[in-house]
């Protein structure tokens, strides 16, 4: 029988023990004898979160299929049991072995959104692995780091050893044989860094110096290491099809967030909004062939008994053979009674058809994401939705049975107005008359119109990585501004409004454009004792404000600031394919409120058609 | 169709709640290929009761669920079957095809079950099991039971049907279902507080005058570990007996081989 690294007592004591105890079903098991390489793959916050990643389902399942490589899971401890292993001294175990993660080769974090970063150093303190790469000796795991922060991975830069830049399934096979030849050849870690250095995608931090100009401005950013080169290349796999997919996934014992078979139909997405970091760190879109995922969905299913299936992708209406995959789930399983989730889906006569004949329509909600109240600021953020489209489908959905409608909007976008912000309580209130157009003998009572805003943060490699922010008391106000047009509004009582706190907004503004000095802020942030910063119950802003200033790091230089066109960026050795000179175009027209074509209408020429494939070279065979 | 399931939980899965049990046969139902029934409706849901759930931290070699069939399975088949689609810490060990009455599922006709109590950590004082004997020997134990909204106090001695000292371990065959039901662990606590052990607040063992006796051990009872018991459910019964006679049955022989 498996042995668990917690005693009874502490598992009897702690809520939801199953976190903790590994053995779950397609879970691996190897014999650590037998292998060569170990790495423990982290997802820095709770199990449940971290456990409805696709990302790490992945690459657990491309990595085990390695005869030589066992890779096992670590989340972070929830609270009570961060407590008590520090108080007793327990070092943090793999889920799989129970062994400690300080015996492993590699600890793999990935890395998805900032208000982790301060998780990432519990991992590792818990590990009883340096916070420092500087300070690690040949006792201690090589820390790599990856996923969408990867792509501005300088405030985490201290922290790591090294940084997998881009989609994980092309460049770690190399790493993997590298690290066995250096440890056969009895090297220095230094040895190691450097080899891996020359791997296209690896990005060494410590093999790059940073110089600053007086104004706090990047002056130049040069490799010290004749191995590190000077630009690091994204990866990116060409062939999705082909490209390994986890057939038998983990299936939890508890709840996991997302509890169901997650099919990714495609990857990228042809739309360019220019606020989204998604839509233009994962060009060229590539979509999966549908024949391929129809054997998955079976698979899937069978190996993990779930009684969901789910599609995965940017914008699945985007996808070209949605009509096909759908009508085949529905026709094979739906009398199965297995529910069919279809998130990010157009608002269409289809769309509508086949949500009606997968959920109950007078239970379900309607999901639209205009993101921006006002046509004139849905052009800036590029955003090819417009009225009409709202409204019409929310009219054909409304006729067909819905009453309930959720509606996403962003507050805080560049060049916003007053009268923006305030179109979104208006916006919502039309989508509401449309309801009350139906006649009152063949309408469900009342609508339920819920809209809800986060606040915009700029992120790298998007048009907007040049735009500022606002201070949190601006976002406040902004809130408060919606709010009460919202209660001027004929329909008030069947809209609802809520929105995002700002205080957080403030701190991703300055982790995700950060560079090296922002480092020294999450170390101090998590010494005072910040930890699951993305959990209202643990988040404390008070902490966060309190190791800005004894870090003397100035959020306003970070956020406030307007950069300039030529500033150097602190990502800017990243090559992500699309050119800084796409970029600073689509800026230039988002302050035109120009919008530009999708990717399959026009090519804006972003340069992602340098990788040969994908959309670039739809119809071109 | 209905088939009633054995099965057994023991090692990690001690730590998954029943709840999430629950989950967990759905999916190995699914994985299994079971063919079993569900019900109507816009959110089917597969046709599955069980007996009786098994707190956080409990062993067992006697679990039970319900479930209806579609169409018959072998038993054999069955078992196999759902014992591929498990876990190391769940192992399924009888599917057997029970009467179609509704009052027949595990839940309504469940009346005992057998549990084991071993020492797990800290020291019981020498003479424990004479005191067990005494214990065991009063005409009534009294303890004060709280619900959501008020506290009782109740004779749990007549839920007590036997007892043994097996080594040095305690087994006990305690009242189970919908109408009585007795956890082990109240026992026990009721037991320390009778023998004094630990800190445990004596006020709530009434034995019909013996409390100023029991409150002697108190102070050995401070320079000791207090004692921690780990509890194993052994097996489950109904009640087949007749005219007030009580005559138990498991749950598991009141269903026959599927071929």
């Amino acid at each position: 029988m498996r042995k668990l690294a917690l005693s009874d007592d502490i598992l009897l004591k702690v809520e939801k023990p199953a976190r903790y105890i590994g053995g779950e079903v397609n879970s691996v098991m190897k014999d650590r004898e037998q292998v060569d390489i170990r790495i423990a793959m982290c997802f820095p916050d709770a199990y449940e979160i971290g456990e409805s990643h696709l990302g790490i389902k992945i690459l657990y399942d491309m990595f085990n299929r390695r005869q030589d490589v066992w890779c096992e899971r670590v989340y972070s401890p929830w609270l009570d049991l961060d407590k008590i292993m520090r108080e007793e001294n327990i070092p943090l175990f793999a889920l799989e072995s129970q062994d400690p993660v300080r015996d492993f080769d590699f600890l793999g974090v990935t890395i998805q959104f900032e208000m982790c970063y301060t998780n990432i150093l519990q991992v590792l303190e818990l590990s009883h692995i340096p916070l420092h790469a500087s300070l690690r000796t040949d006792e201690d795991p090589f820390v790599i780091g990856g996923g969408p922060c990867a792509y501005n991975p300088e405030p985490l830069a201290e922290f790591f050893d090294l940084f997998y830049v881009g989609e994980g399934e092309t460049a770690y096979d190399e790493l993997f044989d590298a690290y066995k030849e250096w440890k056969q050849s009895g090297g220095s870690r230094r040895e190691f860094l450097e080899r891996a250095a020359q791997i296209e995608g690896i990005y060494v931090p410590a093999f790059y110096d940073a110089e600053y100009n007086e104004d706090g401005t990047l002056k130049s950013f040069t490799p010290n290491n004749v191995h590190a080169p000077a630009v690091v290349k994204k990866q990116v796999v060409m062939d999705v099809t082909d490209a390994p997919y986890p057939e038998k996934p983990v299936v939890p014992f508890i709840k996991a967030t997302q509890d169901r078979v997650v099919l990714e139909i495609q990857r990228g997405c042809i739309r360019g909004c220019r606020f989204c970091q998604a839509g233009m760190i994962y060009r060229p879109t590539r979509e999966r062939n549908v024949e391929r995922l129809k054997e998955y969905a079976r698979a899937m299913l069978k190996s993990t008994g779930h009684e969901e299936i789910s599609l995965s992708s940017l914008s699945s209406s985007d996808y070209s053979e949605l009509k096909e995959l759908v009508l085949f789930l529905i026709d094979e399983f739906k009398d199965k009674g297995i529910n069919i989730s279809l998130p990010s889906l157009r608002i269409d006569a289809f769309s509508l058809d086949v949500m009606s004949r997968v959920q109950d329509v007078r239970k379900s909600s309607l999901t639209f994401a205009p993101e921006a109240g006002s046509q004139r600021m849905r052009d800036v953020i590029n955003k090819g939705l417009t009225e009409e489209d709202i409204l019409e489908g929310a009219g054909q959905a409304f006729e067909g049975g819905w009453s309930k409608v959720k509606l996403y909007f962003m507050l805080g976008l560049p060049t916003e107005t007053e009268e923006d912000m305030k179109e979104i309580a208006r916006l919502s209130d039309r989508v509401a008359r449309r309801y009350y157009e139906i006649p009152k003998d063949q309408r469900n009572g009342k609508c339920q119109i819920t809209a809800s805003s986060s606040f915009f943060v700029p992120k790298p490699f998007t048009p907007f990585q040049w735009a500022s922010m606002y201070p949190a008391e601006e976002y406040v106000r902004r809130a408060s501004i919606v709010k009460h047009e919202f209660q001027e509004q004929l329909n008030r009582k069947s809209l609802k409004y809520n929105w995002h706190d700002a205080e957080g907004t403030v701190l991703e503004g300055v982790m995700a454009r950060g560079d090296r000095k922002v480092g020294a802020v999450i170390e101090e942030a998590y010494r005072l004792g910040c930890l699951f910063d993305s959990w209202t119950e643990s988040f404390r802003s008070d902490l966060w404000m309190q190791a800005f200033e004894n870090t003397g790091v100035d959020i306003d230089f970070y956020n406030l600031r307007e950069r300039k066109p030529d500033e150097l960026f602190p990502w800017d050795f990243i090559d992500t394919g699309v050119s800084r000179k796409f970029l600073y175009r689509e800026w230039e027209r988002a302050m035109k409120g120009e919008v530009t074509p999708n990717c399959r209408m026009q090519c804006s020429g972003c340069g992602a058609a340098k990788f040969g494939g994908g959309v670039c070279y739809e119809g071109k065979n | 169709m209905k088939a009633r399931i054995k099965f057994r939980k023991y090692g990690a899965l001690r730590f998954i709640g029943h709840l999430d049990v629950m989950r967990f046969f759905q999916k190995v139902m699914r994985r299994a290929d079971i063919p079993i029934a569900f019900t109507g409706g816009y959110s089917p849901h597969m046709i599955m009761s069980f007996a009786s759930p098994l707190g956080i931290g409990l062993s067992s070699d006697g679990e039970y669920f319900d479930i209806e069939l579609t169409e018959p399975i072998s038993s054999n088949e069955a078992v196999r079957r759902m014992n591929e689609a498990c876990v190391e810490g769940i192992e399924v060990l009888s599917f057997r095809k029970i009467s179609d009455e509704k009052k027949m599922t595990g839940m309504t006709i469940l009346a005992g079950a057998d549990y084991l109590v071993s020492l797990r950590k800290g020291t019981l004082p020498d003479d424990w099991k004479e005191k067990f004997r005494e214990f065991m020997s009063m005409p009534e134990i009294r303890i004060v039971k709280q619900t959501k909204r008020s506290e009782r106090e109740v004779d749990i001695r007549p839920l007590i049907y036997q007892w043994e000292l097996r080594g040095d371990d305690i087994f006990l065959q305690l009242a189970a279902g919908s109408s009585e039901n007795l956890k082990p662990d109240l026992v026990m606590e009721a037991f320390m507080d009778y023998a004094g052990i630990g800190a445990a607040d004596t006020e709530t063992v009434k034995n019909g005058g013996g409390t100023e006796d029991a409150g002697g051990g108190h102070e050995t009872g401070e320079e000791r570990e207090m004692p921690v018991f780990s509890y194993h459910r052994l097996e489950m019964y109904a009640d087949c007996g007749k005219d007030g006679e009580r005559r138990l049955v498991t749950l598991e022989h009141l269903g026959e081989e599927l071929e």
